[in-house]
C-alpha cells in the first residue's frame, strides 16, 4: 500500500504542475514582441556566454558535501541500533569516525574551507 | 486520543463493499491526491497571507489590509494574479530542462510533504526508512532549481543556481546530522515510531542538552536549506534581481514560489514531528487531570499548532538578521554547524549509551 501511495504522491505533483501551467496558458494574455524573448539582464543586451565554466570552488564543496553525505548514509543503518548495542556501538563506529573528522580537519588545513 | 485510521479503514471498506477491490483503491489513491493538493494549496496561502502580516508588523508596517476584511482576500487575489500573468516564451532558454525544472522542484516538496505525520493514522507516506526517505526526496530539489538555473541560459540564474547549489548541499550536512542525533535517540528511522517515542515527554524534554542543540542547528540550517532569511543569497534581491527563477515568469514561477513556501512548512514540520512530538498533546507526568485534558484537543490541531510556532521562529530570523555573504555562509557552515553536529552527535551517543536521558 505504501508504494501505490508513493506512486499517487509523484502523480499527485506531476498533474499540480502540468493542470496549473495550462490553466495559467490559457487564462493568460499572449503579446508578440522580439525585444520579451531576450535574456533579462537588467535590460543591457547580455555580453558573452551565460552556458560558461564556472569557478572551481563550488566543485570543490559538491565533492566534500558527497564525502559527509555517504558518510551520512553509513551511520543511519548503525544510529538505529545504538539504544541496543550500549558500549559495542561507540567502540565499532570509533575508527570510522576518527577518519571522517580527520578527513574534515585536513580540508580544514589544507583551506579547501576559506571561499577567496 | 481520535485515531484517524479508523476513517480510513471504514471507508476502505465502505468501498470495497460496493465495488472491485482494485477500483476501491483507485478511488482512494484519487481521494488521497486530492487531499494533498488541497492541502498544499492551502498551506501555502496561509503562508504567504501570514509571511506578509509577520514582515509588515516586524517593520511597523501593517500590511495587506485593503482586500477584505485584515486583508484577508489577498490571499486569492495573489493566486488570481499568479494564474492570469503571462507565461513569456524565451528564445534562447534549454526549452525541455526549462519546463522541467519546477516539475522537480514540486515533486520534491510533494513527496516530503506527504512523510509528514498530521495525526494519529494520518501519515501519507510512512516507510519504516522514512527520515532517509525525506532526506532524499528534499535534496532533489536542488537539482530542480539547478536546471533552472542553468537552462534559463542567463547569468542572473546562473550564479543564483549555483550559489543555491552550494548552499543547500552544504546545509543539508547540518540537517543529516540533526536527524542521525535523533534517530539515535529514538532507535527509528519511521516517522510514526518517532512520535509514538515521544508519548510520554517530547523528544527536546527528553533528550536535554544534545536534542536543544539538534534543534537550534535544525532552525539555522532549515532556514538557508529553504534559501530564506539571512542566508538568501540565491536570489539576493539587490543584486541577481531574483536568482535562479529571473526568467521564470507568471505560474511557472509561481512553482518555485509555492515549493519555497511548503519548503518552510515541512522544515517546520520536521521540526515539531521530530522534536516537539508531531500530534502527541503535551503531557506531564504526575498531572493526571492536566494530562486528560490535553488528550482532548484532537492531534492534527496539536501539529499545525507546533508547526506555525516553528514558521513562526523562521519568519522571526528572516526579518531579524542581515543577509551574509556567500563565503561567510560557507564558513559559517563547514567551520561552525558542521563541528557543532558532530559534536552534538558524540554528545547524543554518551546520553544514550549511559542512559543520562530521562
Amino acid at each position: 500500500m505504501n508504494f501505490i501511495l508513493l506512486i499517487t504522491a509523484v502523480l499527485t505533483a506531476f498533474a499540480l504542475v502540468f493542470a496549473a501551467y495550462w490553466i495559467a496558458k490559457l487564462l493568460s494574455p499572449r503579446s508578440y514582441n522580439p525585444q520579451k524573448g531576450e535574456v533579462y539582464e537588467c535590460g543591457i543586451p547580455t555580453r558573452g556566454k551565460s552556458w560558461m565554466q564556472f569557478r572551481v570552488g563550488y566543485y570543490l564543496f559538491a565533492v566534500l558535501f558527497l564525502i559527509f553525505d555517504v558518510e551520512t548514509v553509513f551511520l543511519f543503518p548503525w544510529a538505529v541500533v545504538v539504544r541496543d548495542l550500549g558500549v559495542d556501538a561507540i567502540i565499532s563506529v570509533l575508527f570510522f569516525f576518527i577518519v571522517l573528522v580527520g578527513g574534515l580537519a585536513y580540508a580544514w588545513k589544507k583551506g579547501a574551507l576559506t571561499w577567496d | 486520543m481520535f485515531d484517524f485510521s479508523v476513517v480510513s479503514s471504514w471507508i476502505h471498506q465502505f468501498l470495497t463493499s460496493v465495488m472491485p477491490e482494485g477500483l476501491a483503491i483507485f478511488l482512494e489513491c484519487l481521494v488521497v491526491g486530492v487531499c494533498i493538493l488541497a492541502a498544499y494549496a492551502v498551506i501555502a496561502m496561509i503562508l504567504i497571507y501570514m509571511e506578509r502580516k509577520i514582515c509588515a508588523w516586524f517593520q511597523c508596517r501593517i500590511g495587506p489590509d485593503r482586500v477584505g476584511k485584515f486583508g484577508l482576500l489577498q490571499l486569492f487575489a495573489d493566486v488570481i494574479k499568479m494564474l492570469i500573468k503571462e507565461i513569456v516564451e524565451l528564445k534562447n532558454t534549454d526549452k525541455f530542462l526549462h519546463a522541467l525544472a519546477p516539475y522537480i522542484v514540486i515533486l520534491s516538496s510533494i513527496l516530503a510533504f506527504a512523510c509528514l505525520p498530521i495525526n494519529k493514522g494520518m501519515e501519507i507516506l510512512d516507510f519504516n526508512i522514512g527520515v532517509v526517505f525525506l532526506v532524499a526526496v528534499s535534496s532533489l530539489g536542488v537539482i530542480g532549481i539547478l536546471l533552472a538555473g542553468w537552462s534559463s541560459n542567463s547569468k542572473y540564474t546562473m550564479i543564483g543556481a549555483m550559489r543555491s547549489g552550494a548552499q543547500i548541499i552544504s546545509y543539508e550536512l547540518s540537517i543529516g546530522m540533526c536527524l542521525l542525533a535523533v534517530a539515535i535517540f529514538t532507535g527509528t528511522l519511521q516517522f510514526s515510531e518517532i512520535v509514538a517515542f515521544q508519548a510520554d515527554g517530547w523528544l527536546i524534554f527528553k533528550g536535554h542538552i544534545p536534542a536543544v542543540i539538534a534543534f537550534i542547528v535544525y532552525l539555522i540550517a532549515g532556514n538557508a536549506e529553504t534559501n530564506r532569511g539571512p542566508f538568501d543569497m540565491p536570489e539576493a534581491e539587490s543584486e541577481l534581481t531574483a536568482g535562479y527563477h529571473t526568467e521564470y515568469s507568471g505560474m511557472h514561477f509561481g512553482f518555485f514560489y509555492l515549493s519555497e513556501y511548503l519548503n518552510m512548512f515541512i522544515i517546520a514540520g520536521v521540526a515539531a514531528t521530530i522534536f516537539l512530538g508531531g500530534w502527541m498533546p503535551l503531557h506531564i507526568s504526575g498531572l493526571e487531570g492536566f494530562n486528560a485534558i490535553m488528550d482532548y484537543i484532537p492531534g492534527f490541531v496539536w501539529f499545525f499548532g507546533k508547526a506555525f510556532f516553528v514558521v513562526f521562529l523562521l519568519m522571526w530570523m528572516r526579518w531579524t538578521f542581515v543577509r551574509l555573504r556567500i563565503d561567510q555562509l560557507l564558513k559559517f557552515e563547514w567551520k561552525i554547524l558542521l563541528p557543532i553536529g558532530l559534536f552534538n552527535l558524540v554528545l547524543m551517543i554518551l546520553v544514550v549509551v549511559f542512559k543520562l536521558h530521562f
